[in-house]
């Protein structure tokens, strides 16, 4: 902390945190205008500066191209390969990408705030609509968070349920990113494809939660119902025909040539700049650390079943997708043993304060319809405390950080969003690459902007 | 907890959780950088405005805002919570960005949404909200907003 408090403008005063929000801030700024420290951003924010020299030092940055053989273009927010509304700032030098920034908050609606107003019971249906492409991971680690701070542990057969549900909606995600990958580096079979299976899952979830997304099934104790009779049949189905059809996709996609000089050697990030700019789930993995939640630091039942972590060496576009590819092959591999082994039981804790009671016990019981009542009006209140659990979305780690004040609502809600820190690798990926490769790699970021902006 | 030796320390809900002064804040973060604790995978901040009264650990005084940092142990599987008060007027805290390059969104989020500044950040700009915006949405003394609905005169939060 010596040469590196040289903020660009005056960051105590009031008229200098103006200067600093001004209308386009925000931007990427010509070269000439801009301090040494964000110039490297083309090098993932300077990763790093050796220890012993001051980041101020204009000679640190290696300007490749002058000013005035560059140019800073647009790329989004309305663009159909940016997944949502992700706007990237691009400084391009010819065809070469050479700095870029990805401006994001298009899709936010301050579903933070919104989590402060709605009580630990509403809760879920809040957290469910930020990663919309799997919104039961949302609930999940909301509903771990909140009973970390009531400290009750969960029937067995909830928290199979919930591995269930968690693994399918790994291979409804995975199969979407197939699906837009393709699409991005121009195969529209794959995207026919990859929706197409999707959507058995999907209707599995429709009939189990009755959405087919932002189901709120996943609550605070438990889930919202048990699965529907006859729900090993349907999950077989879904799973062989998925297995099977994998198999084709690996025939369509895997060795083909043009995709493979599309991603091959694309996009490539190292460990270390990975570890540094937080990345993680198949970003940190494809750079070969064998880092998953589900194995490193195990929720739920995963240290109860077999599969295997898959990583990749070079970091690259192909990579990231051999690791989604194959993940999907682990996940169904994991539901075949849950199918195996779904223990009987409850399927939400018995707790009269935060479950409410059986739609049979209100009529009879003065007391079941008050605790309903409560719970329904009121909420149940959660003690005092802080907690941060996180477990692995598809995307990365997905954490929440709630704080209690010992009432029904929490005091703040915050998610930390795999799409949001991931973002921060794209600029490294990016640099040096062309400007046409740039749609595959924020492909395979996978970002979905509705949790990176919350 | 060797590693940030005079800090105080304490766990909640069975996770480990260390509370710096705000001068001490940096010097802790990279004591546990230099421990092996790799990757910095949270950095958010609260506003404690109307709840003061909150369990913190001897020796450690109650500001406004709080800080928090969850740093990830890869090798050890490990996580810890630094958390770190800090007061209202100024909101300054210094910035773990030149040892987590990943921090650079994670507290430009905090600067947007509850005005903390971050000093040796390198583009401390709002990141969420648009850049005209006034005010800090998260903070407690932040009014929640409300659609004007018909029939509903009552004013409420939401």
């Amino acid at each position: 902390m010596t040469d590196q408090e040289t903020p660009r403008v005056d960051l105590t005063t009031p008229a200098g945190l103006v200067g600093e929000t001004d209308e386009g801030a925000q931007e990427l700024l010509p070269r000439a205008e801009t301090n040494p420290a964000e110039l490297g951003r083309e090098r993932g924010s300077v990763l790093r500066v050796p220890e012993d020299t001051p980041a101020g030092d204009p000679s640190d940055v290696d300007v490749e191209a002058p000013d005035d053989e560059t140019m800073i273009i647009n790329f989004g927010p309305q663009h159909p390969s940016t997944h949502g509304v992700l706007r990237l700032m691009m400084e391009l030098d010819g065809e070469t990408v050479v700095r870029t920034k990805p401006i994001i908050g298009y899709l936010h609606t301050g579903m933070e705030k919104t989590g402060e107003e709605l009580t630990y019971q509403q809760g879920a249906t809040n957290v469910t609509r930020m990663d919309y492409l799997s919104p039961l991971t949302n609930e999940l680690v909301f509903s771990m968070a909140t009973e970390a701070l009531l400290g009750i542990e969960l029937p067995q057969r909830a928290i199979w349920i919930r591995m269930l549900l968690a693994e399918l909606q790994r291979v409804a995600s995975h199969l979407m990113w197939l699906a837009t990958n393709g699409m991005d580096l121009g195969s529209t079979t794959m995207m026919i494809f990859g929706f197409r299976e999707r959507e058995m899952v999907l209707g599995f979830f429709e009939k189990t939660t009755g959405l087919r997304m932002n189901h709120n099934f996943i609550r605070p104790g438990g889930t919202a119902a048990d699965l529907p009779d006859g729900w090993e049949d349907d999950v077989s189905v879904i799973i062989d025909t998925i297995e099977a059809r994998l198999d084709d996709y690996d025939q369509l996609i895997t060795g083909q040539p043009i995709f493979r000089e599309r991603t091959e050697g694309v996009g490539a990030i190292t460990a270390d700049e990975a570890l540094a700019l937080s990345a993680t789930g198949p970003i940190l993995r494809s750079t070969g650390i064998a880092w998953d939640l589900r194995r490193t630091m195990p929720y739920l039942a995963y240290d109860k079943v077999d599969f295997d972590v898959i990583i990749g060496t070079y970091g690259d576009n192909f990579d990231r997708y051999a690791i989604r590819f194959n993940e999907v092959r682990e996940s169904i591999k994991i539901i075949r043993q849950v199918l195996d082994r779904m223990p009987n039981g409850d399927y939400r804790v018995q707790d009269k304060k935060v479950t409410p009671p059986p739609r049979a016990r209100i009529d009879e019981s003065m007391e079941a319809l008050i605790h309903h009542f409560k719970i329904f009006t009121e909420g149940f209140k959660v003690p005092e405390g802080e907690v941060y659990t996180a477990i692995e979305s598809p995307r990365g780690e997905i954490g929440c950080y709630m704080v209690s004040d010992g009432s029904a609502k929490p005091y703040r809600m915050h998610i930390r969003g795999p799409s949001f820190v991931n973002m921060q690798s794209l600029p490294v990926m990016l640099h040096g690459g062309l400007v046409a490769d740039a749609i595959a790699t924020t492909s395979s970021v996978d970002p979905v902007m509705g949790e990176s902006d919350r | 907890m060797s590693v940030a030796a005079g800090v105080p320390a304490s766990t909640s809900t069975g996770q480990d959780v260390v509370f710096p002064s705000l001068a001490e804040y940096h010097d802790t973060v990279t004591a546990y950088k230099v421990d092996g604790f790799a990757l910095l995978s949270d950095l958010t901040a609260a506003d404690y405005l109307t709840h003061p009264g909150r369990r913190l650990p001897d020796g450690v005084a109650p500001e406004r805002f709080e800080v928090v940092a969850c740093l990830l142990s890869l090798s050890a599987a490990r996580r810890v919570r630094v958390r770190v008060q800090v007061p209202e007027d100024p909101a300054v805290v210094a910035s773990v960005w030149d040892l987590y390059p990943g921090a650079e969104a994670m507290e430009r989020e905090v600067f947007d949404m509850f005005g903390i500044r971050f000093t040796g950040h390198p583009d401390l700009t709002r990141i969420l909200m648009p850049d005209d915006w006034e005010g800090h949405p998260l903070r407690k003394d932040y009014g929640v907003g409300r659609v004007p609905v018909q029939f509903k005169e009552a004013p409420g939060p939401r």
